[in-house]
């Protein structure tokens, strides 16, 4: 199958790329950038015009709900969403029912994503068994299976001896750690960033420090285990001062940032609004423009979804008894251009933190538009408007907050290793 | 908070969820409209026939005697029908959930729910579920608000200070924890007094306090001094096995309220507490028991200020004669 796209915007960041020309795909790979291959004869032509042809987006934290919670949400479903978000690869975290903790759990998921006809669902290993925090996953079998990383997930590992053996086995074995820093007992079950407003609503609070105390014990147990460390979903300040310092150090760790860390702040949620429930919790404005730096200067240089479909019920209730999560595969490129709108970070910057630096933390050779590599491609046109409404909507969680938005940035074709997997048919 | 959700179209009540988001006159309002019932208290036949027809539940998720008889008594002076129902949280957890709760009390033709629950914003998310006939009125949520408490506070304070633009107001206590001292700070601020001061040890403040309206001290005879109106909390005895404060004897020495602290405070301070009161941990006998105490008189005016709110979350939806 040979495809050219044809007259878009071609934005790759990864090879510095940036100009109107045509993208030739040849078995489902990248054949060629401006010039045609000699002899190219195209199956299939995709005008582009007027739109961005980038790198198809790598996810680093999703839960598609599937095993354990399809009430929740499905392959089936999730999938939709995230080929109608031009994600072309999506990492799952562990805390599926069963967990991602034996190679059992890993191959089922492979299934399941065959299955849904979408082959790039990379799961992410327990980093101990059931997410327990006191035994090591069989890390190296979970490897084998095809876990791209370790990772607790939102559980924590509150025993430091158990996770510094943790991160020396997965040295050994060469996996990168994904952590969430949440210290358990400061956290103290809170649902709410610990500030003004929580304490307007009564509502147990998180404080900043329960994060970077965490991060800061992780990142000493970086330099000393010598485990490759991903940082993600990051919500405050002070642990962009501390990645920044760990960098500046010398030591080889990265960070991400949900999407809607950069738009949302605790004063979202008055008074109980479930829909801006999440872990971490939303923080202060000053958080976010910090975290907004972070993401210009490079700290922080990927974007994540976060994407956690619910049920209805999940968020009807009291705030602190609903579920935390938002569904949010589906916002994340039009929140992103947001962000290039607002002159937080530039288009490159927001293409790379979706694509390539992803991949480079995974050590995934995808994420740029190089020849020879899987023709993982996301179409869009960043000035088409949609509103977020049921007709559009794809996910069966439809826990966003920005219902009924109306937001800028559509995707009109997404490829998968040279397969169109999505086509926006809505007239312009 | 909640502005729309509490009131009507026309800006009367119809949800008592929280202060927040209410105004002084309609604060004056429920404190006015007390005013009118209190003389009932005295009288041969204690009742109007204010919600004569109506049907209240009250659904307390949470222990309660005061509240919930208070709110009991309120109605039965008003003549509605009354229904209260403890439900423990372990029935909940049984399987039925809040919503599910609430959809099968509104099958039964309810007009208003008092309710009480463990958790913040119970009342606030059942409001914005519950049909829209029916009025909300919260008996204390989560470690959110006690509305209706605060306002029986302020209709003691107004009973005996009579002007709010010069009280200086120490709340002493566990303020972290307390639904009611939030109420309180809200409606003080709101009715406009000269300084509200929260006295309490660290471990017992909530973060970013000062921005709710208040000047934090954490030393009580310190905190007393030029003090109108007293407020205690009541110290829950959990406060001490979660590392909160290391025993009941150092809490009553330092925050504890004696006859000689009260000596710091104006001469004619007044001494409040929400209750159920408890003698030599937060506060001495004699003084609880004493000439400034107006604890007693707090219980009676609940009443009173209950039934104002309900008859004015009813009356305001223009279904009351």
């Amino acid at each position: 199958m040979h495809v050219i796209i044809e007259n878009g915007r071609i934005i790759d960041p990864a090879n510095q790329l940036d100009c109107v020309a045509n993208l030739y795909l040849a078995d489902g790979k990248i054949a060629a950038v401006i010039n045609p291959p000699d002899g190219f004869q195209a199956d299939m032509r995709l005008d582009a015009s007027g739109q961005i042809v980038c790198p198809g987006f790598i996810d680093l934290s999703t839960r598609l709900r599937e095993p354990g919670q399809s009430r929740k949400a499905t392959f089936k479903s999730e999938v939709i969403a995230a080929a109608s978000s031009g994600v072309t690869t999506l990492c799952l975290q562990p805390d599926t029912s069963p967990v991602i903790d034996t190679p059992a759990v890993a191959e089922l998921i492979k299934e399941l994503a065959n299955k849904a006809g979408y082959r790039q669902i990379l799961p992410i290993a327990a980093l101990t068994r059931k997410l327990e925090g006191n035994e090591l996953s069989s890390m190296l079998a979970l490897k084998q299976a095809g876990c791209i990383a370790v990772s607790n997930a939102g559980a924590p590992v509150t025993n430091l001896l158990i996770l510094r053996r943790a991160m020396e086995y997965a040295a050994s074995h060469d996996l990168l750690l994904i952590f969430r820093p949440n210290d358990y007992w400061l956290g103290n079950k809170g649902c709410a960033h610990e500030g003004a407003i929580a304490t307007r609503y009564g509502l147990p609070g998180i404080p900043d420090a329960a994060e970077t105390i965490a991060l800061a014990h992780c990142l000493e147990l970086a330099e000393l285990t010598g485990c490759r460390v991903h940082f993600g979903q990051l919500s405050c300040k002070r642990s962009v001062i501390k990645i920044q310092q760990a960098q500046k150090y010398g030591l080889a760790v990265s960070a991400d940032v949900a999407i809607h860390q950069l738009h949302l702040t605790e004063n979202d949620m008055i008074p109980f609004d479930s829909a801006y429930h999440v872990l971490p919790p939303l923080r202060t404005e000053a958080d976010k423009q910090f975290l907004r730096q972070g993401l210009a200067s490079g700290t922080i240089n990927c974007i994540c979804s976060d994407h956690q479909p619910h049920d209805v019920d999940a968020k009807l209730g009291a705030f602190p008894e609903t579920e935390p999560g938002i569904s949010s595969l589906e916002t994340l490129l039009p929140l992103t251009l947001k962000l290039v709108e607002q002159h937080a970070i530039d288009l490159q910057q927001a293409i790379a933190a979706l694509s390539q630096h992803p991949a480079d933390i995974l050590r995934l050779n995808k994420g740029a538009l190089t020849p020879g590599l899987p023709a993982d491609i996301c179409v869009f046109d960043p000035e088409r408007e949609w509103q977020v409404n049921p007709s559009t909507w794809k996910s069966q969680g439809c826990n966003t907050p920005y219902w009924q938005h109306t937001l800028k940035g559509r995707v009109t074709h997404t490829l998968q290793a040279g397969k169109l997997i999505y086509r926006l048919h809505e007239p312009a | 908070m909640s502005t729309n959700l509490q009131l009507n179209a026309e800006g009367k009540l119809k949800h008592f969820l929280s202060i927040e988001g209410l105004d002084k006159t309609l604060l004056t309002e429920i404190l006015d409209t007390a005013e009118s019932f209190i003389g009932m208290n005295d009288q041969q036949i204690k009742k109007v026939p204010l919600l004569r027809g109506k049907t209240i539940v009250n659904l307390f998720f949470e222990n309660s005697t005061r509240t919930r008889t208070t709110f009991e008594l309120a109605a039965k002076r008003l003549s509605a029908d009354v229904l209260s129902m403890s439900i423990a949280t372990s029935s909940t957890s049984k399987g039925e959930s809040l919503l599910d709760t609430i959809r099968n009390l509104e099958a039964m033709y309810v007009d208003m729910f008092v309710v009480r629950h463990g958790i913040s914003g119970a009342a606030h998310f059942i409001a914005q579920q519950t049909a829209p006939h029916i009025s909300v009125i919260n008996a204390g949520d989560g470690q959110h608000a006690h509305p209706t408490q605060a306002m029986l506070d302020m209709f003691t304070i107004r009973q005996v200070k009579r002007d709010f633009a010069a009280l200086r107001v120490a709340i002493i206590g566990d303020i972290l924890h307390s639904r009611v001292a939030r109420s309180q700070i809200q409606a003080l601020n709101t009715l406009g007094v000269a300084e509200i001061r929260v006295i309490a040890p660290k471990t017992l403040l909530p973060a970013h306090v000062e921005k709710l309206g208040v000047t934090v001290c954490h030393d009580l005879p310190n905190g007393l001094q030029d003090i109108d109106v007293i407020i205690m909390l009541r110290l829950q005895k959990e406060r001490m096995t979660s590392a909160l404060l290391p025993s009941e004897s150092e809490y009553f020495r330092c925050f504890g309220l004696t006859e000689q602290k009260l000596k710091i405070a104006k001469p004619d301070a007044m001494v409040m507490h929400p209750g159920p009161i408890n003698r030599g941990v937060e506060i001495d006998s004699k003084v609880a028991d004493g000439v400034q105490s107006v604890i007693l008189k707090q219980v009676s005016n609940g009443i009173a200020v209950r039934m104002a709110i309900m008859a004015m979350a009813m009356q305001k939806q223009g279904r009351v004669a």
